[in-house]
């Protein structure tokens, strides 16, 4: 019997109930506990040291003063520190060499009985370069573009069908247009740590992470300090906050276990936010050129999207920001294609939807602008081009709800259609949409399973819960799976030695999580079912591993949409842009927790915000590093820059995903919303912007400039 | 990169000069300034012997095991660190340890009721899903008791409207101004929207400017 083959009854089900979180009450108290949190016997304090060079070579490391310092344990760099194993990730072979690939490059490490001897020994540290010339600055035409492979997911970097520069040419209304997106950065609440203890005398290792996966983080690290992946525990209980940065192990981690192996005491290394920005990714700069070409009903001839961004010396990183482009809308002849230069600048990867969010902002400005040419609702534009198959593929969709979404959107927002922009005194008025996709990934997963003589359940899966909700949503899909009452499951993650899970990355967690516990608990079900009498003492167990069906290569396309509205004013005495509302209307098949849902869909559109409005970064050109590096220089949004959100669904039925039915939710609330933002300011001021955030400055300039779309200059 | 307490970094000069050595205060080698402190934390008093250069908020993490308040800038920019000192919201990163002699200090740990009920506010957190990694959320619960004290002593914000300035008794808490009062505390999750229902909720409810270590002092 495949568990697997049809989707769950769900109507009377605890899956789709709104279970308040399970470690709600840890949280709120102050008991949960972080990475750096973990009060081990004799614990040191790691601190490491940047290099101040964007390029060039540590010639000398001078320790002296450092270690002269009162409980100093010791100053590790390139020359001393051990020898680390091969890993796949260039950018945790930590100091390996004497080259300093960016600024911020970690050239040495402090360990120190105290935080504050820590720092102070790594702030004592003198280290000599041999400085080159350094370029971190990402332009068209840079000499060093090339068209790679491949962009990050695994996607051709270059796709191309019919002849579209003929097209184009030859297409009666024409939007030709080229967008920025600055670099961005995560910036999640806790900072990247790690707590790591060496036992010498039992030979292994155990390391608190603050991370997105601890299956992944263990085989790393047993590669690089060639250790069996049986003498290493890594431990992530609670994590605050990822949002792609602790997707795979950052430098931080290697340091601490370094650091412990080094001096035989347990300790912390929790990285000065100061530090993240150049060690542990960003989401790349993203330079967009984009061309439509329509019939004047609308109908798009011909689709171009073309993405220029950079990546670093050590490692290819390509932000796939072409390929949303590939899902959406069908244009007979299409290009989408990514170059990609290596600069000096700090590794890039991944931050929230990479490749849909920059993309989708550029496409659904476009469109938007293509609206305008034509003079067409934006809404209406979208129904007309939407696809009864993937276009790039081919292949059918397993479900596709865009246009109920933007129905449904339109009609809980109010959407105002072409009507003029209101003014409200100084203020300008204005309204905007976007689409948004965000693909359906699956990863193999194992559970365990086992009931207890005394009525109770424990299920096992190496999740991670960094704020989605996980453990509430996994015990749902469990006690739904054994037909029990919640309150009778208990639910283990976030322990490298429970069964192998994937990453909480890619929306791909609760799928990938949720089909492996929803396969053990069946199996179990069964085999409670086969049992007569009472339990033995040691209980039942049941495990599954879905390697098998997760590797299945589906006939269906399959993504998620959604539909973002703002409503926006520009203030024309200050430039400041404001939004009033957002509302996002989602098609992610079936909702298994509203309560977490909602919370994860607003909170993209909080950061959607941020990018639109705030978020922006800049690699300085003359010292080579990122200028915005604190939360005073980068700004997230705060509370006062959020109004009222709200998110809603369609309920989805689509049999081909999994199980629970369900689509992943982490990242598509993000994916539209810089659009609709920009698209609504350029309805209330006339003004297209097409560079991002969208800051008082720029605003203002170009109020002070003539309109430039129709509609501004009719209004 | 350094970090904002450096003095000014050396510009670093091609070539490799290395810098000048680093400062030490006079008379003492760096780090040996020791100091006592007592502080009552949540209540209990705290006789404490620590490097001079300890903030409250290691104090807190590090010397006490509370490690409810969160550092996330160490540099006064996100209030993850927010704690009541004397009864008044501080960022707990900003403040040194050995200025703090004979202070009353609530952490989140120190808000529940001695017996555990949970304090109106974290009730009313848990109830509208007002956090998801739950990082910033020591810090949004200690602001939001200090908020409401401010606002129920009658303090005004910056978005307070003109004729209530100048009208005494409490601060009316709408949405915008709960928002403005909390906007020292950053949640990268994005669960402001939430936070503000949350705490316009337990707002209504008088005990929520009291804390489970007002009970014990
Ligand atoms: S840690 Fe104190 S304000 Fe950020
Ligand atoms: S709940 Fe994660 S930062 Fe606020």
């Amino acid at each position: 019997m495949s568990p697997t083959s049809t989707t769950l009854d769900t109507t009377t089900s605890v899956l789709g109930a709104p279970v308040p979180r399970r470690e709600g009450r840890e949280k709120v108290t102050g008991a949960a506990r972080y990475a750096a949190e973990q009060h081990l016997p004799r614990r040191a304090h790691a601190w490491p040291v940047p290099a101040t060079v964007a390029r060039g070579r540590v010639t000398a490391v001078d320790t002296a003063a450092a270690l002269a310092l009162p409980g100093v344990l010791g100053v590790l760099t390139p020359y001393d520190a051990p020898r680390l194993g091969p890993s796949d990730d260039p950018t945790l072979q930590l100091l390996q060499d004497l080259r300093v690939p960016h600024r911020g490059w970690y050239v040495a490490l402090a360990i120190a009985d105290t935080l504050e001897q820590a720092r102070a020994a790594a702030d004592a540290v003198r280290v000599t370069y041999e400085a080159e010339p350094h370029d971190v600055t990402l332009r068209e035409g840079h000499p060093g573009l090339y068209t790679p492979e491949q962009a990050n997911g695994g996607y051709p970097a270059h796709r191309e069908q019919g002849d579209p520069d003929a097209a184009f040419a030859a297409a009666p209304v024409r939007v030709d247009v080229v967008y920025s997106v600055p670099p961005l950065h995560n910036h999640a609440m806790e900072p990247h740590a790690a707590t790591a203890d060496w036992d010498a005398g039992s030979g292994h290792l155990t390391v608190y992470d603050s991370c997105q996966g601890t299956t992944v983080v263990r085989s790393v690290l047993a590669g690089l300090f060639e250790l069996p992946e049986d003498r290493i525990t890594v431990l992530s209980e609670h994590v605050g906050g990822g949002f792609g940065s602790k997707g795979t192990p950052r430098p931080h981690v290697v340091l601490a276990v370094m650091a412990t192996r080094h001096c035989g005491r347990p300790v912390t290394l929790a990285l000065p936010r100061q530090h993240m920005a150049a060690v542990v990714g960003h989401r790349a700069p993203t330079l967009h050129h984009v061309r439509l070409g329509a019939r004047p009903d609308g109908t798009l001839t011909s689709l171009t999207h073309e993405v220029t961004t950079h990546t670093s010396q050590i490692r290819e990183f390509v932000e796939q920001a072409a390929v949303p482009a590939r899902v959406m809308y069908a244009a007979p002849d299409n290009r989408t294609t990514h170059r990609v230069t290596a600069l000096d600048v700090p590794t890039p990867s991944w931050m929230r939807a990479p490749g849909e969010t920059p993309g989708m902002y550029a496409l659904e400005s476009a469109m938007d602008e293509l609206a305008d040419a034509l003079g067409m609702d934006p809404v209406e534009l979208r129904v007309r081009n939407d696809a009864a198959t993937e276009p790039d593929s081919g292949r059918p969709f397993s479900s596709r709800h865009l246009v109920e979404c933007l129905r449904d959107g339109a009609r809980r927002f109010g959407w105002p259609g072409r009507r003029p922009p209101r003014h409200e005194g100084p203020l300008l008025i204005g309204a905007g949409v976007a689409a948004a996709t965000y693909p359906v990934y699956i990863a193999p997963a194992g559970a365990r399973a086992h009931a207890r003589p005394d009525g109770s359940y424990l299920v096992e899966v190496n999740a991670t819960d960094i704020g989605t909700g996980a453990r509430t949503v996994l015990s749902q899909i469990a006690a739904d799976a054994l037909g029990v009452p919640l309150d009778s499951v208990s639910v283990a993650i976030g322990n490298s030695s429970l069964p192998a899970g994937p990453v909480a990355g890619g929306s791909t967690g609760t799928a990938s999580w949720g089909w492996a516990v929803h396969d053990a608990c069946s199996a179990l079900t069964d085999r409670l079912a086969g049992h007569h009498g009472p339990l033995p003492a040691a209980g039942l167990s049941a495990s599954a591993d879905t390697t098998q069906s997760a590797k299945q290569k589906s006939p269906y396309a399959r993504h998620a949409f959604g539909a973002h509205f703002a409503e926006v004013q520009a203030d024309t005495v200050t430039g400041e842009v404001r939004v009033r509302r957002l509302l996002g209307v989602f098609a992610a098949g079936h909702i298994l927790n509203p309560r977490t849902a909602r919370s994860q869909l607003v909170g993209g559109m909080v950061m959607g915000l941020g990018m639109a409005l705030t978020e922006h970064s800049a690699l300085d050109p003359a010292f080579g590093d990122f200028a915005e590096r604190d939360l005073a220089a980068y700004h997230v949004p705060a509370n006062a820059d959020v109004p009222a959100i709200e998110a809603h669904w369609i309920d989805e039925h689509d049999k081909h995903l999994n199980p629970m039915g369900s689509k992943g939710i982490g990242e598509i609330g993000i994916v539209g919303t810089a659009a609709a933002i920009g698209n609504a300011v350029c309805q209330a001021t006339g003004r297209r912007f097409r560079e991002l955030p969208l800051t008082p400055d720029r605003v203002l300039a170009a109020l002070e400039g003539e309109p430039t779309t129709a509609a501004g200059a009719a209004g | 990169m350094a970090h904002a307490t450096d003095p000014p970094a050396p510009r670093p000069a091609h070539g490799g000069d290395p810098g000048p050595a680093p400062r030490t205060p006079q008379g003492t080698a760096a780090g040996q300034a020791r100091s006592r402190v007592t502080l009552r934390v949540n209540g209990a008093p705290h006789d404490l012997d620590l490097d001079n250069r300890v903030t409250l908020l290691d104090a807190l993490r590090e010397h006490l095991d509370l490690t409810g308040a969160k550092k996330g800038c160490d540099h006064g920019q996100c209030g993850a660190c927010t704690v009541l000192v004397d009864g008044r919201r501080a960022n707990s990163c900003l403040l040194l340890t050995v200025a703090l002699d004979g202070c009353e200090i609530t952490t989140v740990e120190g808000l529940a009721a001695p017996d555990g009920a949970l304090h109106p506010l974290q009730r009313s957190f848990i109830e509208h899903d007002a956090f998801q990694c739950g990082y910033c959320t020591p810090g949004q619960l200690c602001s939001a008791v200090g908020a409401l004290r401010e606002a129920a002593a009658g303090h005004p914000s910056h978005v307070t409207a003109a004729p209530a300035l100048s009208a005494s008794g409490p601060a009316v808490l709408t949405a915008e101004e709960i928002s403005e009062r909390l906007s020292g505390n950053l949640c990268r999750c994005g669960a402001y929207p939430a936070i503000v229902r949350a705490v316009a909720e337990a707002g209504t409810d008088t005990a929520a400017t009291t804390t489970g270590a007002d009970v014990i002092a």
